[in-house]
């Protein structure tokens, strides 16, 4: 197995807040090899965005990160300065944002916001040159050169999707973070962006972190799937194993929650609500949804284990 | 008798400003809701395909610019007060936004008890309260987890139930949804579908279930409308049309979802679409520009064939089956 390119080691973030400490991100560790797509699914609240900005230490306060690291290439984030962490953003680790796409500044040229990009990060080209990459850029990710030349209001979702995926491979990623990229786009929109991303991704040889609550986009996706629970992860497998067997009661009901073209009539909702993660429940997180839980559930946590192959926090497992 | 409510031939287009060319939001549609018959009507189509427009327009909302909308056979412009007040306690409507709908500074009891006072549902606050708890229980919430507390209290889940609860009250016989469950969890949207789907089956409301979610549809759905750019596609019984879709659009949608399977065959080529080289024309199929079918046929706007018993499909591949006028979609379906 190669040399992971990402590494991030019981990381831990909390939001500090007159009540109590929330806490956001508890004991998150995994790897990355290059050129993986790996999944992190979860219901919201369930920490996934907030793992994703701390892997760029762009978490602000009130939050904080309170323990762990995270290694890229080898070399660890937390020792990098301001500059030095700038520095690798986009470069190191590229994030397009949940709701990106509708973040581009309005009153620029898409052209101009991706060569800042490039500016930003002290490419000083000349004017022709810079057009040139712009262009390359944009064809790169399937849109016509000339969309440089328009503002983000004429494009479609799917092209201002496409748009922020061409500012985030700019400068030649190793990682990129999806935070849930298709969420606002139709289902038709939604493959093409991700054939888009998919084939960026391996013309580019970088890792992807998908995040998002689709199981179905995962389960076509993604060559591994975490799933989080109140800021832990719960579940670590290939997709087809995590797909055909589930382990953990909670992967089990985000599957069944998917609405299926195949068993009409068969919706089942997940039982009950999120826990507060500032007053998380003793023992297993999921016990008070769980129908399976037992009196050990309801005292001593789970920790995250290997069970034939399989990483994963359930006591029944 | 009249059905409940009834839009024959309703279309609706934006004029543009100064110069500009108007936009057609939606082309001459008939549906038509049937009081006796209480079903789930899904309406599914992606953003700008017409279907929100549709909903304003049945919701008197928006003016249709031809045809119109009748509620109980009169068209909903010329109705009396009384007939309108009837009206605006007959059909209800959830919105898409959760979040927005709520005043923050009123306890969420105050939506609650409002449809309750403006339609003079009870006689005392005892019986008021005693609706208002019946409400959130048909929709599978404890009252006493929800009155007294503020918007920013509860999940998204719990405000858009409350959303649906409040419908309820008036005891319509139709609800309009539009998009009820697109800002809410995955996790979460199978227990409010599950709650529509209800209310059609115990509480015998009809439901229009307007979406862009096929998958959604297909669990609560009886019958479907498809619609793109403003134009029906395909309509009839939902298991047949989402199981052996027929329009080419329709097609694409379908195979456009991706399954929780181990087979993965979703993601193709980005531009799957042919560039056909078929202007997209005015008058034509709205889909010829993006169809591999395409063919000198599609420049004339194709009529509904009915190629099954409850079905339908705008799409000239099945001409030879016979036509229904599409005024007569409305009464073709309810019955």
């Amino acid at each position: 197995m190669s040399e992971p390119v990402l590494r991030v080691e019981r990381l831990r973030v909390a939001f500090d807040h007159p009540l109590g400490k929330v806490q956001a991100v508890d004991d998150v560790s995994f790897a990355l090899t290059p050129g993986e797509r790996l999944g992190l699914a979860g219901e919201s609240g369930s920490g996934k965005s907030t793992l994703a900005l701390s892997i760029m230490r762009m978490i602000k306060p009130p939050g904080r990160i309170e323990a762990g690291a995270v290694w890229l290439n080898g070399g660890r984030l937390a020792d990098l300065d301001e500059e030095g962490i700038r520095a690798v953003r986009l470069a190191g680790i590229a994030l397009v944002p949940q709701g990106s796409m509708n973040s581009l500044n309005p009153i620029l040229r898409i052209g101009q916001q991706i060569a800042d990009a490039l500016i930003d990060h002290g490419l000083r080209l000349g004017r022709r040159a810079e057009e040139w990459r712009v262009a390359a850029l944009l064809t790169e990710v399937g849109l016509p050169a000339n969309v440089a030349r328009m503002y983000p209001h004429e494009l479609s979702g799917g092209m201002k999707q496409r748009a922020c995926i061409a500012i985030a491979i700019a400068l030649r990623p190793k990682v990129i973070i999806a935070d849930e990229p298709t969420s606002a786009l139709d289902v038709v929109v939604q493959r093409q962006v991700m054939a888009t991303l998919a084939r960026v991704q391996q013309e580019l040889g970088a890792a992807v972190i998908l995040i998002g609550h689709d199981m179905g986009l995962m389960a076509q996706f993604v060559d591994r799937l975490g799933i989080m629970y109140a800021g832990r992860l719960v579940e670590v497998a290939p997709i087809a194993d995590i797909i055909a067997h589930p382990r953990h009661p909670y992967t089990r009901a985000l599957i069944a929650s998917l609405p299926s073209l195949e068993a009409r009539g068969a919706l089942a909702g997940i039982p009950g609500l999120a826990p507060s993660l500032r007053d998380l429940p003793p023992g297993c997180a999921f016990h008070p949804r769980c129908e399976f839980a037992t009196d050990r559930c309801r005292e001593e946590r789970p920790v995250l284990r290997d069970v034939a192959g399989v990483d994963v926090a359930c006591h029944l497992a | 008798m009249a059905p409940l409510i009834e839009a024959v031939d309703v279309g609706k287009r934006f004029t543009g400003g100064l110069g500009r060319e108007s936009i057609l939001a939606l082309d001459g549609l008939s549906l038509a809701i049937d009081a006796e018959k209480p079903s789930v009507i899904a309406v599914v189509g992606e953003s700008g395909s017409g279907k929100t427009t549709l909903a304003r327009l049945l919701l008197g909302l928006a003016e249709p610019t031809t045809g119109e909308v009748r509620y109980r056979g009169e068209d909903l412009r010329r109705l009396g007060r009384n007939s309108w007040r009837a009206f605006r306690r007959d059909v209800q409507a959830v919105f898409q936004d959760p979040y927005g709908v709520y005043n923050p500074f009123y306890r969420v009891d105050h939506v609650l008890s409002t449809p309750v006072r403006q339609f003079g549902l009870a006689a005392s606050r005892a019986e008021a309260r005693g609706l208002i708890e019946e409400a959130l229980r048909a929709v599978g919430l404890r009252p006493e987890e929800i009155l007294g507390r503020y918007p920013h209290q509860l999940s998204g889940g719990q405000r858009q139930r409350v959303m649906v609860a409040r419908a309820l009250l008036p005891k319509p016989k139709l609800i309009i949804a539009d998009e009820p469950v697109s800002m809410v969890d995955a996790s979460l949207r199978a227990t409010i579908l599950g709650s529509l789907r209800n209310l059609t089956d115990q509480h015998g409301i009809s439901i229009l279930y307007i979406t862009h979610d096929l998958a959604t549809a297909y669990q609560v759905g009886d019958q479907i409308l498809v619609l793109y750019r403003a134009h029906l596609v395909e309509a009839g019984a939902i298991d047949r049309i989402v199981t052996t879709p027929q329009h080419p659009y329709t097609q694409l949608l379908v195979s456009a979802i991706p399954h929780a399977h181990a087979t993965r065959d979703w993601i193709k080529q980005e531009n799957e679409e042919p560039r056909n080289g078929v202007d997209m024309m005015s008058h034509g199929c709205p889909f010829a520009d993006r169809c591999a079918h395409a063919t000198s046929l599609c420049a004339v706007a194709p009529p509904l064939y009915r190629t099954e018993l409850r079905r339908v499909v705008a799409c000239v591949l099945y001409r030879e089956y016979p036509t229904l006028a599409a005024r007569e979609l409305g009464s073709w379906l309810s019955a």
